[in-house]
């Protein structure tokens, strides 16, 4: 039994997390039967570039086609009787959307962690974890009766492991882990299954000779705060099963923290012009959409992707906040010089506005504000020209170099199917 | 099987329920006697979801799905 601060009894947590299995391949199968026993890889958009495997099925799977392969990489390991599907965000998004409402019959805590998975605090529902296994089954036989999909759905008392236990049985299974058993289902497993040790974090991991989620857990945390920072302890206690983080209500939605924009280009990028041509078209669209929100941002990041699909990202905080895509632009363009040694091309390219704020008050002794108020009416001329008369009426010289760029409209671009952070509270 | 779309005659109760009245199919107009269910439900065998109607039409059962604003049958 567990007491909160004023020593009154405590029901321990039990949150659900439902990972729904393979989605847009499943999707893809349930609209349309005469796939249904091939091998089915949804990919994106070739003519943009972005024709890599999204999602597989099992039997694509077992060709070990991987996520992010491309289509010429798949269909050699596959043959040719591989299914190449275009994906439909519209329809993921649709039986998404409908999945969530039926999960909304048994809490109104349903917090979404991408567009497939979700966790459910059910703490309300049910009295024991017996309970809460036959409720885990009922959904998931109504998820495939209903939706036609199948689900794995991991239970437990914290969200860490809820989500780790989603992803230790699939398809369509229940998986508990405890407070009784967690260190004999959880310790043994790679570092890696745990939620934020990515590829760096493992690396990092591994030369203080730490490999299960167990070594995490008896790591001294000083140890760990050296190595990896404040997300070091922060892993310690996910290890120990120590979360406490809650499940948002499903209407509730985090105050926006970064409004951001990125793009595959249409080609790879070999000279800085190009990459300046694309980060001022990113940059307008960002600060149209601050402007629209009323922000300003004081801090800028730059993201870029090169040909062998390595990520980077870096940011600098500005002397005063702004507002202007110039300003964004330019210091996005900096970054970028500064840290890219053109040893590979670009593929992808980002700008991210963060350290949102309202209008400053004053800018700083140095900076003329009518100067500012110039230059932010001439960017509401353009925006209204474009309103008016289409995106491509008016565009920046440094964009007319490659008549590619100007297809690249990024107002069209949507950038919600990744799992939003997990630590966006935080 | 095949997925057919049709041209479906609707009631609505006064709480907002759809009572199908009559559908259009291959340009043949059938009576909805009854309906004995609705539930949301996949079909598997010609792909979709929705809310599936379980109906009677001149003393046989029949299923149709309503999905995404528009009526479907499950046509041989």
């Amino acid at each position: 039994m567990f007491y909160n601060i004023n020593g009154d009894n405590m029901k321990q947590r039990i949150i659900f997390h439902s990972d729904l299995n393979n989605f847009y391949a499943s999707v893809e199968c349930l609209y349309n039967p005469s796939i249904r026993n091939k091998a089915v890889v949804v990919v994106g958009d070739q003519e943009k570039r972005h024709g890599i495997v999204l999602a597989k099925n099992y039997i694509a799977k077992a060709y070990n086609i991987k996520t992010g392969d491309t289509i010429g990489e798949a269909t050699r390991k596959c043959g040719e009787e591989l299914v190449c599907v275009k994906a439909s965000f519209e329809r993921y998004y649709y039986v998404s959307k409908i999945i969530k409402k039926m999960y909304l019959e048994y809490t109104d805590k349903v917090e979404s962690f991408g567009i497939d998975e979700a966790w459910l605090d059910v703490t309300e529902r049910v009295n024991s974890y017996e309970e809460a296994i036959k409720l885990a089954d009922k959904i998931r036989a109504r998820v495939i009766d209903e939706f036609g999909l199948t689900v794995s759905i991991g239970i437990s008392f914290n969200k860490i492991f809820a989500k780790l236990g989603s992803d230790l049985k699939k398809p369509n299974a229940t998986t508990l882990i405890t407070e009784q058993n967690f260190k004999d289902v959880v310790w043994s497993l790679p570092s890696r299954e745990l939620l934020y040790v990515g590829n760096k974090t493992e690396q990092k991991l591994e030369k203080l000779g730490i490999k299960t989620i167990g070594d995490i857990a008896n790591t001294n945390e000083v140890v760990l705060r050296r190595t990896l920072g404040k997300n070091g302890v922060m892993l310690k206690n996910f290890a120990l099963g120590l979360d406490d983080s809650e499940v948002k209500r499903f209407d509730k939605h985090d105050p926006i923290k970064s409004v951001g924009n990125s793009t595959t280009c249409p080609h790879d990028l070999k000279t800085n012009e190009e990459v300046k041509a694309v980060i001022y078209i990113l940059a307008e669209n960002v600060a149209r959409r601050m402007r629209e929100k009323n922000f300003w941002c004081s801090v800028v990041c730059v993201c870029y992707k090169n040909n062998e699909l390595q990520f980077t990202e870096k940011m600098k905080t500005l002397d005063f906040p702004t507002n202007l895509a110039s300003d964004i632009a330019k210091v996005a363009y900096k970054l970028f010089l500064e840290n890219f040694d053109w040893q590979s091309t670009i593929r992808a390219v980002g700008v991210r506005a963060c350290g949102l704020c309202e209008k400053p008050k004053q800018y700083n002794m140095f900076v003329n504000e009518q100067t500012m108020l110039k230059k932010e009416n001439f960017e509401k001329v353009v925006e209204n020209l474009r309103s008016r008369f289409g995106y491509n009426i008016i565009t920046r010289g440094s964009v007319c170099l490659n008549r590619e760029f100007k297809e690249l409209n990024p107002e069209h671009v949507t950038h919600i199917i990744h799992p939003q952070s997990y630590l966006k509270g935080g | 099987m095949q997925k057919k779309f049709v041209k479906c005659l609707v009631e609505f109760d006064e709480i907002g329920n759809k009572i199908p009245k009559q559908i259009t199919f291959n340009d043949r107009v059938f009576i909805v006697d009854k309906v004995f269910e609705v539930k949301n439900c996949a079909s598997f065998k010609v792909g979709g979801i929705g809310e599936r109607y379980k109906i009677r039409i001149n003393g046989n059962i029949t299923y149709i799905f309503f999905e995404e604003g528009k009526w479907f049958v499950e046509a041989k």
